[in-house]
């Protein structure tokens, strides 16, 4: 392994079995019975039945990674990315294919994992830093700059278990943070916190990256890849698609419908009995070339498709959405018959199947993650359905007013505004 | 450009498939030793926590078991305990057996207990029932001193003999380890061992003079078939420690190399099952 690289991965697979131990035998008498009927085939000459299957999450994965380089990782939900993370921290072994790291890999897998509700948050930085890896004495001579990071010092000696969340992982990211590994592997940390503290976790992976170690992104945050990362590899089906420069990656990526989800189907199980006669069958994020699509773009025109069934005729019916950022914040509220013209048109729907279609203009959304609540009711008589999480999805403001400076800006929206500067003549 | 430098002259990590049965790895342990250290402080910080009485639970386990076993063997069914009052005579076995019991159903299920730590971090996994049995041994410090108290209020002199405490407690925590290595991996795959546990606890303690005195077991074969069991060793010494009489023979000799055999079968065990701890637990 050449000095100055800092990871090589070579082939690197890894296998589940699907319905061998996981599902069949999990408790000892799936085990005695399935072990005696494989005994009475092996009498009656037969070879014991493969009750499992085999499932690659990830298959012939290489590349290197140079010391001191930041590597985004993109694909959609199910590509092998958390597992090849977990691969890469040591948590389990590749079924096949090799590997070298140099020096300490620090994993911000899920951060706060070891901190214990009963302990104070001074106690679990000790025990938070001892499990991720640090000696005593590096944590005692980073505590201070840990607490301040984490903005908790009043708190410090109160059971994190009395935290608000948001305290709960800012002390968690802090500790993690501070940790100072070769290796720095990150996994969609900055979905959470408020904007204040994103920007300052990203901060703090900056100078990381700068201060010559190397970073494994991954995210599904476009902007922050785009940000932080000069060159990315896109996953799909377990398998490297391509490793480019990140622009062309995330274009890569976001153009050739990789990113999938962006639909929900209810099931029957899901639907509770007195919604009848109206029954909710779909809902999808469309986007501009018609894909359906978990990653929207700011720039392009959005669609939102809610597919449902009336067994019987209803009056008054208004089907729509709320949306809400991940942090719970309402964005806007809006129905199929808001305007006049549908009102009166489908103040009567007969009993049949329909798709009421919404678009979202282009530069409406901020980035980020948003969630879609539906919401079927008759106003004043009756409601049939709500789903206040229906569907999530992610909109990706690359190309949107102000990109150009590569800052997160607060707010929901990102309105495209007609800005006027007028020159007053001279001062 | 230090840091950078630092950066290439650290330690190379090979990533590869595990293969076959694997031995432990002390070195890596020690270097791990001050995670060892924390979460067996965190065990006994966490565990009574929230409790009203708090710590006293470890005294007050050992003298409710005592009153319990003396009314019942002592008291009504006249078990015989020697020269020796009875709550004393049981209470000495008591102290080991419960360290043992504790540290079993700890270590058990400390794998699964711990699913949200191994899922995410690397670390040698035998740190996890280690740790567990060994927050158990603060307990069975205090319940110590409990001993010595009663052993002052009945009047016995305590000798020079007690020291041989020390390695009999040692033989105590292995055993448990040993034993908690087995049932820890086996439960990360079948959480039956989860129900069985108090089962076999229960038969394991009749089947160790706790309540009784090992002299109603058949002298000879039988006796050393009985001494597999480690407990039966550990008991005998702590009464002879404490109170003198016959020194432990063959039965201490036949429970260690039990507990030896139990101890490296259970870590080439654990090693082998490891390895899908992260994607089975």
């Amino acid at each position: 392994m050449e000095k100055d690289t800092s990871i090589i991965v070579n082939g690197i697979g890894k296998r589940y079995k699907i319905g061998a131990f996981q599902e069949r035998q999990d408790t000892l008498r799936d085990l005695i019975v399935n072990q005696a009927s494989k005994v009475g085939n092996w009498f009656k000459g037969g070879a014991p039945a493969r009750r499992y299957e085999n499932i690659w999450a990830l298959r012939d994965v290489s590349f290197e990674v140079k010391q001191g380089q930041a590597l985004g990782i993109i694909g959609r939900n199910g590509a092998g990315k958390s597992t090849l993370l977990k691969i890469l921290s040591r948590v389990t072994d590749p079924t096949e294919g090799y590997g070298e790291l140099r020096g300490r890999v620090g994993s911000l897998l899920e951060v706060g994992t070891g901190f214990h509700p009963e302990l104070t948050g001074r106690e679990n930085i000790f025990l938070n830093g001892a499990i991720l890896g640090m000696q005593k004495k590096e944590i005692a001579a980073r505590f201070d700059e840990i607490v301040a990071f984490s903005e908790v010092d009043k708190f410090i000696d109160t059971p994190v278990k009395r935290y608000s969340s948001g305290m709960y992982l800012r002390l968690a990211f802090a500790v993690a943070a501070h940790l100072e590994p070769e290796i720095l592997v990150v996994d969609e940390v900055l979905a959470v916190g408020d904007a204040d503290f994103q920007r300052k976790c990203l901060g703090k992976m900056g100078d990381v990256a700068n201060s010559g170690r190397t970073v494994l992104f991954v995210s599904h945050n476009m902007s922050a890849i785009l940000r932080l990362t000069q060159e990315s590899i896109v996953l799909d089906k377990g398998k490297v698609l391509m490793r480019a420069p990140s622009a062309e990656a995330v274009d890569f990526y976001l153009n050739r419908g990789l990113s999938k989800m962006g639909e929900r189907f209810w099931e029957e199980d899901e639907i509770p009995a007195n919604s009848s006669p109206f029954k909710p069958l779909a809902i999808r994020i469309v986007d501009k070339s018609g894909q359906v699509s978990d990653s929207v773009r700011s720039v392009d025109p959005i669609t939102i498709e809610i597919e449902y069934e009336l067994s019987e005729d209803i009056t008054g019916l208004r089907v729509g959405y709320y949306l809400f950022t991940t942090r719970g914040e309402a964005v806007f509220t809006s129905f199929d018959t808001d305007s006049e013209e549908l009102f009166r048109e489908y103040a009567y729907r007969p009993q049949g199947r329909y798709t009421s279609r919404c678009v979202i203009p282009a530069f409406t959304l901020n980035e980020g993650r948003f969630v879609l609540g539906i919401n079927a009711s008759s106003y004043r008589i009756k409601r049939y359905f709500q789903d206040d999480q229906a569907l999530s999805f992610s909109v990706d403001a690359s190309g949107a007013p102000g990109t150009h400076w590569p800052e997160p800006r607060p707010g929901a929206v990102r309105p495209r505004l007609d800005w006027t500067i007028e020159e007053r003549g001279k001062a | 450009m230090a840091e950078a430098k630092a950066v290439a002259n650290a330690q190379v990590v090979t990533l590869k498939p595990a293969k076959g049965w694997l031995g432990i790895d002390l070195k890596e342990l020690w270097h791990y030793r001050e995670l060892i250290y924390f979460l067996t402080w965190r065990d006994i910080k966490v565990r009574y926590k929230q409790a009203a009485l708090g710590i006293t639970w470890a005294i007050l386990q050992p003298v409710l078991t005592t009153a319990i076993t003396s009314i019942v063997f002592g008291y009504l069914l006249k078990v015989d305990s020697g020269n020796l009052p009875y709550p004393v005579f049981t209470l000495a076995a008591l102290l080991p057996w419960h360290l043992f019991q504790l540290s079993l159903q700890k270590s058990s299920i400390s794998l699964v207990g711990n699913a949200n730590l191994i899922t995410k971090i690397y670390f040698p996994r035998v740190i996890i029932p280690l740790s567990s049995v060994l927050a158990v041994l603060v307990d069975f410090g205090i319940s110590v001193i409990l001993l010595f108290v009663a052993m002052a209020i009945y009047k016995i002199p305590l000798t020079l003999n007690v020291l041989w405490l020390l390695p009999l407690t040692l033989l105590t925590v292995i055993a448990a380890l040993a034993v908690g290595l087995w049932l820890s991996a086996l439960n990360v795959q079948y959480r039956d061992v989860q129900q069985i546990v108090p089962f076999l606890l229960q038969i394991w303690m009749y089947a160790t003079p706790i309540v009784y005195p090992i002299t109603i077991i058949p002298e000879g074969t039988i006796r050393y078939i009985y001494s597999l069991n480690p407990m039966v060793g550990v008991v005998q010494g702590f009464r002879w420690a404490l109170f003198g009489g016959a020194p432990p023979d063959m039965t201490l000799l036949v429970s260690a190399v039990a507990v030896i055999v139990l101890l490296v079968s259970g870590l080439f065990f654990f090693r082998r099952m490891e390895k899908t701890f992260a994607d089975v637990v």
